[in-house]
């Protein structure tokens, strides 16, 4: 597969000026150059990204993910490194920059489509389907200063995302618009990566990125970390901000203060402990565990994965109304499942124990229990959901 | 060069900039697009009422066309010096301005006071048409010098851009740009024979003489490209005759080395504003 683009130790620089020549006057009077630190922003990253691949960019605040895609956009220039990038390019780091509020919103879509680098014929074409898009026919040929924040921001980014470009970029801009106009951004996420289009976005929000990314890079400080398939990379970003994160003897990821720890976790089906369940039938989930200290009103919570990774369901005692007022030393408890209702695969448990807010969190394992589903009476044909569909006979109408 | 390349592939950003610049400008007023020319018009009047009536200031009739109206020759010099500084202090702050589009959009940065002047130019077309027909309804003979009026223009508004584009960058590295540059015009307005004639000045130096071995006062007051530009427009609109050679080079001299420099200066910094800015 070849690459959309190739970042080859791109470095970047900042210089952070202690005392800056901002007037002539400071320039003059000092007569001396500006007194500054360089601070890398980018240093030596390098990778590539693969034509037609969503690719996250993740990392904390200050990680230099911003100022990468920026480089990308070339809003910025590398000092060091080289980046080719194949095929057209279009950011989307902020919607409706370049709007001027007395004029029209056809007008604007005008104005900000060419800025984006839209031709005219190409504006005229895509026209009906921007302000389909952006849901505000009715407000056209008003002057946008008159629109709402929301309808404002819509109209932008239904521009912007309707350049067409080979690799998209994207800032931390999903959060757009209501619910309604947030699943359409999605689906149109989708579409371009139906259509093969290269995506390259930066966010924060570790569930959107699981589900849009292929892949992902993880930067720190300026370096890269990690890259490689979206699922792994994120993964251990994500353990990476536990401040407590370990990997336990049997090679588990754990991270919590260890006042409770979960001790094992066991799938219990016809009686017996087993890994194997049919798909259908009904089965427990058993979590052992140890209080070092008595704990008050804990919170234990499931959750299952499919073997790809995708979060499937999650259960706590909390939610489910089954509280527990307090543990101490060591025991267990089982949650039921009357039928699991999953398609043949495998997949992982996934299990915790929290404080009564559930923000303290006391144990987490991930990879508690592993276990297959096979085919039982029924079969269906694919996904991760087995609901038992059946079908009637064909009627006439 | 980088530049050209980049701006051939951008005609529409700049025709959309552009009018947005040119739209959006009066938006909200009554008088719309008549106050680009209430604002000459104004200022004309008033310096009329000072300089011909108060002050008594004289100038020589056009020669040839005879021409002998305080009030039109005045336009003739502030007409395209009012297009010089409108296109120069737009363009210094069209950087500034845009800031947030510089730092969230890639897109050719030159695109922003070249649209800029643009604007201006579209705004002093009418305003040139204007004194066309005023020309016309007074006996004047503009329209045979017309094609080297345009030409003229041209060269100005080269001259002008070449300005602008030096400033806008400067402006970003030191906002002091605009108000050193505020009071240079308002110098630089009187150091051009726009309410006055250029004789004066000339008179003045001959009694002087010399001021160091043969160089006269007069001789650097004529260093000034723009007492160059509204003489060569004074002889073809007002006079309507051919302008002086010596001033056409000196103009076209003018012209390349503005619009070098600033192109140089521009490119050399452009990668740099989102920084910067």
């Amino acid at each position: 597969m070849s690459a959309a683009i190739e970042i080859e130790s791109v470095s970047k620089r900042f210089r952070v000026y202690h005392e800056r020549n901002q007037t002539l006057k400071a320039a003059v009077m000092r007569r001396r150059r500006s007194v500054y630190e360089d601070f890398w922003a980018l240093r030596d990253v390098g990778f590539e990204i693969p034509e037609g691949k969503t690719f996250g960019l993740v990392g904390d605040n200050g990680s230099g993910k911003s100022t990468l895609l920026k480089c990308l956009a070339q809003i910025l220039y590398p000092d060091e490194g080289r980046l080719a990038t194949h095929g057209r390019i279009a950011a989307l780091l902020e919607v409706g920059s370049g709007f001027h509020p007395e004029l029209s919103g056809r007008d604007n879509v005008y104005l900000n489509g060419s800025i984006l680098g839209m031709t005219k014929g190409e504006i005229d074409r895509k026209f009906d389907q921007i302000v389909d898009f952006s849901g505000v026919e009715q407000f056209i040929d008003q002057p946008v200063k008159n629109y709402s924040s929301g309808m404002y921001v819509r109209l932008g980014f239904a521009v912007a995302i309707n350049v067409d470009p080979e690799i998209q970029l994207v800032d931390e801009v999903l959060a757009v618009g209501d619910a309604a106009f947030q699943e359409k951004c999605s689906e149109k996420f989708a579409d371009f990566r139906r259509e093969g289009r290269t995506v390259v976005v930066v966010s924060h929000s570790m569930p959107s990125l699981r589900s849009m990314c292929d892949e992902a890079a993880w930067l720190d400080h300026g370096r890269l970390v990690q890259v490689g398939p979206a699922q792994t990379v994120l993964e251990e970003y994500l353990d990476s901000t536990r401040e407590d994160v370990r990997v336990d003897t049997e090679g588990r990821v754990r991270w919590g203060t260890g006042e409770a720890v979960v001790n094992r976790v066991e799938l219990i089906s016809g009686g017996s402990v087993t890994d194997t369940i049919v798909s259908g039938a009904p089965a427990s989930i058993r979590v052992h565990f140890t209080a070092r200290e008595p704990i008050e009103r804990p919170v234990f919570g499931l959750a299952i994965e499919a073997g790809d990774g995708t979060y499937l369901w999650a259960n706590n005692t909390r939610d489910a109304e089954a509280p527990i007022d307090r543990i101490s030393g060591s025991g267990h408890l089982d949650c039921e499942l009357p039928a699991v209702a999953l398609q043949p695969g495998s997949f992982s448990v996934l299990a915790s124990v929290v404080d009564e807010s559930t923000t303290h969190v006391f144990d987490y394992m991930r990879d508690g229990a592993r276990f297959r589903v096979v085919h039982g009476a029924r079969s269906e044909s694919g996904g991760y959901l087995a609901l038992d569909g059946a079908w009637t006979a064909v009627v006439p109408s | 060069m980088r530049l050209v390349r980049e701006l051939r592939g951008s005609r529409e950003l700049l025709i959309n900039l552009t009018r947005r610049e040119v739209k959006g400008k009066y938006k909200r007023t009554v008088l719309g697009q008549v106050w680009s020319l209430v604002n000459p018009l104004a200022q004309m009047a008033i310096f009329t009422v000072v300089f011909a009536f108060f002050i008594r200031v004289k100038v020589e009739p056009g020669d040839p066309s005879g021409l002998n109206i305080f009030a039109v020759w005045l336009l003739c010099g502030l007409l395209p010096w009012a297009f010089f500084t409108n296109v120069v202090n737009g363009g210094m702050a069209s950087l500034v301005a845009n800031e947030n589009l510089i730092k969230k959009v890639y897109f050719p940065r030159i695109a922003l006071p070249i649209s800029n002047a643009a604007s201006v130019v579209v705004t002093w077309l009418v305003e040139m048409s204007v004194l066309l027909v005023v020309l016309l309804v007074v006996g004047g003979r503009p329209l045979i010098w017309l094609p080297f009026v345009v030409l003229t223009m041209a060269a100005l508004a080269l001259f002008a851009l070449g300005a602008s584009l030096l400033f806008s960058v400067s402006n970003v590295y030191f906002r002091d740009t605009q108000h050193f540059v505020a009071i240079a015009f308002q110098a630089w307005f009187y150091a051009t024979p726009i309410v006055y004639p250029g004789f004066l000045v000339e008179d003045q130096s001959d009694k002087i003489g010399p001021i160091f071995s043969d160089v006269t006062l007069y001789d650097l007051y004529r260093l000034n490209p723009m007492e160059r530009f509204v003489e060569i427009f004074r002889n073809l609109l007002y006079d309507n005759r051919w302008p002086e050679l010596d001033s056409v080079l000196w103009v076209l001299l003018w012209t390349v080395v503005s619009l070098a420099a600033g192109l140089w200066v521009f490119q050399r910094h452009q990668r740099r504003l989102a920084e910067v800015l």
